[in-house]
């Protein structure tokens, strides 16, 4: 095991920050009971009234009421909820078509799998080589057998973000419901339900240095949805189980912890780290989209180099990254994501995934491109490719 | 958790033995594709009298047990023959390397492969090669197992991708289990031509898919 000095890894799970800790403590020790009703013992209704307002904060962050938003125990649960749920309400009353992108995440790929197992079809939208949906393909897509179109809002490898309010508005157009994950942009790229027809959104707290376990889902009122897991009437009657009230207002202080300065911040590390290696590290090319991308992310393809290689050897650096190459997987198959833009293995293989977060510091970019650029020219001296 | 390999694979990783190409080399085999994701080409230097190796190099695109095991098999064959050599197995390998994640076996079989493929590559450039032996089902069948199948990291025998084989008149035909459209299809394609066009008498080699 190495010791990790530089965390680059954001996308997949966030170091708590310490205030998020401080707010959520009181609800381990002192505000333990569950708010099983509003006519309890003062306990309980003390820890109920701690859940409504981290409730009502993370809400009107997407401009919504705090009865449209769901706690869950984070984003694979929210979209389970979202596309099953919907799959629930309306496979028998409407139709069996739903429409995703081929670059989601695996919580919507696999709970669409999962309903095609069940007799639903699902189509797969177009996407270009930059990951971005091809709306022309998706308007034509929808029938009216379609009960639920799920697109991201930004891609959890190349970072590549979507059109959702032209999405949203064909959906609404065409008359069906759209439910985007938003894991990897919720809050730091503003999504105001109030603008934008998106009736679904899942949100969750790992991304933004809040706690582990705990995410949500936005269901604009009067959506057709039931709930998939059986229990207690909790959440509206969407999501039984005990209330994590600690996980809640640790999220809703995340949530508020993030702020567009920071933000800012994080984008100007990611443009230097892209700007140089692109600029310095022969044979390396960008995967995603230039300019719609996450402010935080950054993904290239480094030639004639197999990422899990790279990979460790960052490791023993002290850098943390990811990377979309077959041998890193478990199940040795190269990313869905690379592959569904229309990249080929060896992309797909030298693929690296940089994600910042708020403990990043600016010297971290020039210290992990010196350490990529030695990386890279040992392991092509390595390489049989890339020698005329 | 401990990192997955051992600590003499990390050591090979870190610090390949042997790695290069050699300009004047007497041999090279090359194994795998960028395709399939790993490859190795292997280097050999022959004392044409007494057949033992005497300078190994190799070159490796791939994770770090294709890298490790690149590097002990240089180890391994070095001052070998090249009869002692042929004898090598993945498990010797893997055994030298104090053991390989199930799930990269594969790797090590690569870079055997790769020794192999330059010691025949030595052998039929030196009039070494007995007699030819004509391609049949079972020689096939015996190169389709050099072939990985990346869904399961298994070669494509083992992993039952393949279907049927027949070879007729010079022409080898290979049936996959497996749709057109995968995104695997491609790759195993090439590697299977790969595999089998060189040989003596195949003048053609098709590949087909189930569906």
């Amino acid at each position: 095991m190495f010791e990790t000095t530089v965390y680059l890894d954001n996308a997949a799970a966030t170091r708590l920050d310490e205030r998020v800790l401080e707010a959520m403590k009181p609800y381990f020790f002192d505000l333990y009971a569950v708010a099983t009703s509003q006519f309890g013992y003062s306990l309980g209704i003390e820890a109920r009234d701690a859940l409504d307002t981290a409730r009502q904060q993370i809400a009107a962050r997407l401009g919504a009421n705090p009865e449209e938003f769901v706690f869950t125990s984070g984003s694979t649960e929210s979209s389970n909820l979202a596309i099953k749920g919907v799959a629930l309400a309306l496979g028998e009353k409407k139709g069996r078509h739903i429409i995703i992108s081929p670059i989601e995440d695996f919580p919507v790929l696999h709970s669409a799998r999962a309903l095609e197992r069940r007799g639903f079809r699902v189509t797969t939208v177009r996407v270009d080589e930059t990951g971005r949906v091809d709306l022309d393909h998706l308007q034509e897509s929808i029938t009216d057998e379609t009960i639920l179109v799920s697109i991201q809002a930004a891609n959890q490898e190349i970072g590549t973000l979507q059109d959702v309010r032209a999405i949203a508005e064909i959906c609404k157009e065409k008359g069906t419901l759209f439910h985007t994950d938003a894991t990897h942009t919720f809050p730091r790229v503003p999504l105001d339900v109030r603008e934008v027809p998106v009736d679904l959104i899942t949100v969750s707290a790992h991304t933004i240095h809040g706690p582990k376990g705990i995410g949500g889902l936005y269901v604009r009122k009067g959506t057709p949805i039931r709930k998939w897991m059986d229990g207690g009437y909790q959440e509206f009657d969407l999501r039984p189980g005990v209330e994590n009230i600690p996980g809640a207002v640790g999220f809703a202080k995340a949530v508020e912890l993030i702020t567009p300065e920071e933000t800012a911040r994080l984008r100007a590390m990611r443009d230097r780290l892209l700007d140089r290696l692109l600029n310095e590290v022969p044979h390396t090319v960008l995967n995603g989209h230039p300019i719609h991308r996450l402010p935080h992310n950054a993904n290239v393809s480094f030639r004639f180099v197999e990422g899990e290689s790279l990979l460790l050897h960052l490791d023993m650096r002290g850098f943390a990254v990811s990377t979309g190459s077959a041998c890193f997987s478990r199940s040795l198959e190269a990313s869905h994501v690379i592959l569904g833009i229309g990249g080929n293995h060896e992309r797909a293989h030298g693929s690296v995934r940089f994600t910042f977060g708020r403990y990043n510091k600016e010297e971290d970019v020039d210290a992990v491109v010196e350490a990529i650029k030695e990386v890279v020219a040992e392991l092509r001296r390595i390489s049989p490719l890339g020698k005329e | 958790m401990p990192l997955p390999y051992s600590a003499i694979v990390m050591e090979h990783f870190r610090n390949p033995r042997n790695v290069g190409r050699i300009e004047d080399a007497d041999a090279k085999g090359v194994e795998g594709s960028p395709a399939c994701g790993d490859m190795v080409a292997v280097y050999l230097k022959v004392d044409p009298e007494t057949h033992v190796i005497t300078d190994i190099k190799f070159e490796s695109y791939g994770c770090a047990s294709n890298i490790a095991t690149g590097s002990i098999i240089t180890e391994l064959a070095k001052g070998k023959t090249i009869e002692e050599a042929k004898k090598l197995t993945w498990k010797d390998a893997s055994e030298a390397l104090g053991g390989l994640p199930p799930i990269k076996v594969h790797c090590s079989v690569l870079a055997i492969d790769g020794l192999r493929a330059a010691i025949e590559n030595y052998e039929e450039k030196h009039g070494l090669v007995k007699e030819r032996k004509p391609t049949t089902v079972e020689l096939v069948k015996k190169r389709l197992k050099r072939v990985v199948n990346p869904v399961v990291g298994l070669d494509i025998v083992r992993s039952n991708l393949v279907k049927d084989v027949e070879v007729k008149d010079g022409v080898v035909r290979v049936v996959l289990d497996l749709p057109e459209d995968h995104q695997f299809a491609a790759a195993i394609r090439e590697d299977i031509v790969d595999k089998l066009e060189p040989r003596w008498d195949v003048k053609e080699v098709i590949v087909e898919f189930t569906e």
